[in-house]
């Protein structure tokens, strides 16, 4: 579905008066290989690079080096920006500034009225993106009166419109409280196991990755680690080299193996630590 | 809330006029201005007033919230009158010092008046029954020919319901910009009017730099939905007339003809 | 030094809008506290913070400044902003100056302070926050979410507020940048000895750092206690959409499989030394 090779992306920083202060290696050398169906979590400190290979998926940005391929389009063609952007579609982090109607549904419709759907069908579509994302009841409402999950349910929705392949995912939850975040990863989860589609989402909070098919860390513009989750948490003192956090049932065990208490490495939930746990010290 | 302040003022009712299309209420307010300046009789304005009171009743808006709309113009409504009352030479009924009245004056001021009361009523009919995206959609459609003459239609619909969806995002945000900068000691009932103006600086320099952040992040998630311009775009609610669409511009068609007519027997009988 | 006596507040009273935001809240702050509020959206904790500063009106009740009605006639609000300072969320939105320094003095210059007053007190709130002399001079927009974040905090510090109340001061930032903020309010706590009152969505920062523990459901105050304690009723929080650190909930099912610990945990630290002192610390 996505495919990378030696992708890299380098920008220019000038200074107030516009000299040049220096070249800003952003990507740097990225191999991915991301198969349809997957669902792949990116994870990073701010200024790692992920956000940038987002707009690389979304031919917002053209590599500088190397190739991109999404859906078998090359991204730095100019003549396949809309195909891919159909295929690949993105969810941003804001979930005000992606809305652009002030309807619920028109918002939806927007998309596939950019693709010049015919309008029998981008009702359809409307109806059925909707239904997926759990959001029928509020078709007629403005998303000025949603909360901050909702309005990013309704973007994944705008998006669904689409037919897309791939949705790429960029921090969809960082300006959201718990409960809107909840909303919003099961939402995901769901249309990955139910549609097949494959998902892309790239954020900091470590507990969101627990049910990927895989994991890629990125740090300084380069890929870093990268496996299953067990296999990442399996490695905590990396991941906090990395600048990022463990969940604390993870962070735990891991302190607890340091101490010479017998625990298994990758723990990622608190069922599989008091599982661990109890076979190990049960009665004592 | 600040988010819940509607804008224009659309009053929701399920009456005839609501459902009628957003491109017929365009066209049927235009025809009302201008009807405005086609008569000059008391006939034709007597039967003006009827047609719109007729329209108003249909409507099911209450009368007494079109006129809380008026609050702001009563003082231009005013004005007018008073400016036409001393200014126009006629026939004198009262005269003290410099200031005199006259027969004609206070006729002119009184059509005037009217006129200028018809005018209001008649156009904020209009918004009154009328979403705002509808009139935007309307709008669109209804002046989809002027892209001959190069008028970028469908991007100042597009930039009218782009700020439709924004602006109450960016009042509630002034709101919280202001109370912040409150917290910091900021002042903005206090002082000259120099001071309070200065005082606003710390709320428009956060508020432009957020509005242009919005603008930003906004144009790169609609390239991202494949916005091109309306290049090949289609819609999901296309307007289409129904048959009281049809029936409206009858009647427009009727009430111009009325208004000529009333005005030229209005010119023989007196 | 803080008193709400039974404040109610109703958003937009008199018009169709009309809401019940909050519902006799009686909350007393004490000298050098370090309270944690949280709640989720809309359970009325920011129209809370926003009557401890005098920035909203109470429909009913009395809220008490050292003994005083902060809306009897002859005080003064503007005074009370400075005495209590409040750090917005998001609040490097707020940044409008040219530099870093001249942001900071904002706050103090509003006061009317002498120029070298002013200043020492932006030094001094930037030095608490871990911004260097190196950024004094260089546009707020330049920095990153983190920096910025911490020079809006400096900003209402140089204010030299008595208490110090922040809505979700780390929404939104990676770890690198929760951990500076975080850090930050631990220095403000150490160097000024001030009462912080810390409104989050993290109920690990909180178990972590707060000692007293508001809950703030439908406009009212559903708990408030020591932190532990609160964190006891983790299955009420649960039913009003709130929930405990991962490790309390650890800490529970491992008892309820019959691993003796002395009680719950809510810090990993905590969670550590019980389950090796179960284990026996081989």
């Amino acid at each position: 579905m996505i495919k990378a090779s030696k992708l890299a992306y380098e920008y220019i920083r000038r200074d107030e008066e516009g000299n040049v202060e220096g070249i800003v290696r952003a990507l740097d050398g990225v191999d991915l290989d991301i198969k349809s169906g997957d669902f792949v979590a990116i994870l990073g400190h701010n200024g790692s690079g992920k956000s940038t290979i987002a707009k690389e998926i979304n031919a917002i940005l053209e590599p500088t080096e190397g190739v991109l391929f999404v859906n078998n389009y090359d991204t730095s063609k100019e003549e396949n920006i809309w195909d891919i952007r159909q295929s690949a579609g993105m969810v941003f982090q804001n979930p005000d500034n992606q809305l652009v109607a002030s309807v619920v549904e028109e918002d939806v419709a927007f998309g596939p009225e950019n693709l010049g759907v015919p309008t029998d069908e981008i009702i359809l579509r409307v109806a059925e993106a909707l239904e997926k994302v759990g959001m029928t009841a509020y078709r007629n409402s403005s998303p000025n009166h949603l909360s901050g999950g909702q309005k990013q349910r309704i973007a994944i929705a705008g998006i669904l419109a689409m037919k897309p392949k791939c949705i790429v995912l960029d921090e969809p939850t960082a300006m959201l409280d718990p409960n809107g975040r909840k909303e919003v990863i099961s939402t995901i989860h769901e249309l990955n196991k139910k549609e097949g589609i494959t998902i892309l989402l790239i954020t900091h909070y470590m507990d969101e990755v627990v049910g990927c098919d895989k994991v890629i860390v990125m740090d300084n513009g380069k890929v870093v680690m990268q496996g299953t989750p067990r296999e990442i948490f399996s490695r905590p003192d990396e991941i906090k080299k990395h600048k990022l956090d463990l969940p604390q049932v993870t962070e735990l065990a891991d302190e607890l193996a340091k101490e010479g208490v017998d625990m298994p490495k990758g723990i990622l939930s608190i069922d599989e630590f008091v599982e661990a746990f109890t076979s190990r010290y049960a009665g004592k | 809330m600040l988010r819940d302040i509607t804008l224009g003022q659309y009053y929701p009712t399920d009456s005839v006029i609501h459902r009628l299309d957003p491109r017929v209420k365009l066209t049927a307010t235009l025809l009302f201005i201008v009807s405005m300046f086609l008569f000059h009789s008391f006939l034709g304005y007597a039967v003006a007033g009827i047609c719109l009171a007729v329209v108003i009743v249909i409507s099911h808006v209450p009368f007494r919230f079109m006129m809380k709309g008026l609050k702001t113009i009563w003082f231009l409504l005013i004005f007018t009158m008073i400016f036409n009352i001393f200014l126009t030479d006629g026939t004198i009924l009262f005269q003290w010092k410099f200031i005199k009245i006259s027969q004609e004056g206070l006729l002119t001021a009184a059509f005037m008046g009217l006129r200028l009361f018809f005018l209001i009523i008649g156009s904020s009919l209009m918004t009154l029954t009328t979403t705002p995206n509808q009139l935007t959609t309307g709008m669109e459609t209804g002046l989809r020919w002027m892209k001959v003459i190069h008028v970028p239609v469908h991007e100042i619909a597009m930039m009218m319901s782009i700020a439709l969806r924004f602006i109450p995002i960016l009042m509630e945000e002034t709101d919280k910009i202001m109370k912040a900068q409150q917290a910091r000691g900021a002042d903005f009932e206090e002082g000259k009017l120099m001071d309070r103006v200065r005082a606003l600086v710390p709320v428009f320099v956060p508020l432009f730099v957020s509005a242009f952040r919005r603008a930003n992040e906004l144009a790169m998630a609609m390239e991202a939905r494949c916005y091109r311009g309306d290049n090949g775009r289609t819609s999901m609610k296309p307007l289409k007339y129904a048959a009281r669409d049809g029936i409206a511009y009858v009647i427009m068609v009727l009430f111009l003809v009325l208004i000529v007519f009333t005005d030229k027997i209005a010119a023989l009988i007196f | 030094m803080l008193y709400l006596d039974k404040v109610n507040y109703i958003y937009q009273k008199g018009t169709a809008m009309e809401m019940p935001a909050l519902h006799d809240v009686s909350i007393e702050i004490r000298d050098g506290e370090f309270i944690g509020v949280i709640g989720h959206t809309g359970s009325g904790k920011s129209t809370l913070i926003q009557h401890l500063n005098g920035l909203v009106k109470p429909t009913s009740g009395n809220i008490y400044y050292n003994g005083r009605d902060i809306w009897d006639e002859d005080f003064s609000r503007k005074e009370l902003r400075t005495k209590v300072g409040l750090v917005f969320q998001y609040p490097e939105y707020q940044l409008f100056e040219t530099t870093v320094e001249k942001d900071v003095e904002f706050g103090p210059t509003n006061m009317k302070l002498p120029k070298l007053e002013v200043q020492m007190r932006a030094f001094e709130a930037l030095k608490t926050v871990g911004i260097g002399e190196d950024l004094y001079d260089v546009s707020p927009f330049d920095l990153s979410g983190g920096q910025k974040r911490r020079v809006a905090i400096a900003g209402i510090l140089a204010m030299r507020p008595e208490v110090i109340v922040l809505d979700e001061p780390t929404a939104g930032l990676d770890p690198c940048g929760r951990d500076e903020i975080l850090e930050a309010i631990a220095r403000i706590r150490k160097e000024r000895n001030i009462t912080v009152v810390l409104v989050s969505h993290s109920m690990e920062d909180v178990a972590r750092y707060v000692d007293r523990l508001i809950v703030m459901d439908h406009g009212m105050v559903k708990f408030d206690g020591p932190t532990k304690e609160v964190f006891q009723n983790y299955e009420e929080l649960e039913k009003i959409g709130l929930a405990a650190p991962q490790v309390t909930y650890l800490t529970a099912a491992l008892m309820k499989k019959g691993v003796p610990l002395p009680g719950i945990a809510t810090t990993v630290e905590e969670a550590k030394e019980m389950l090796k002192a179960v284990t026996g610390a081989r």
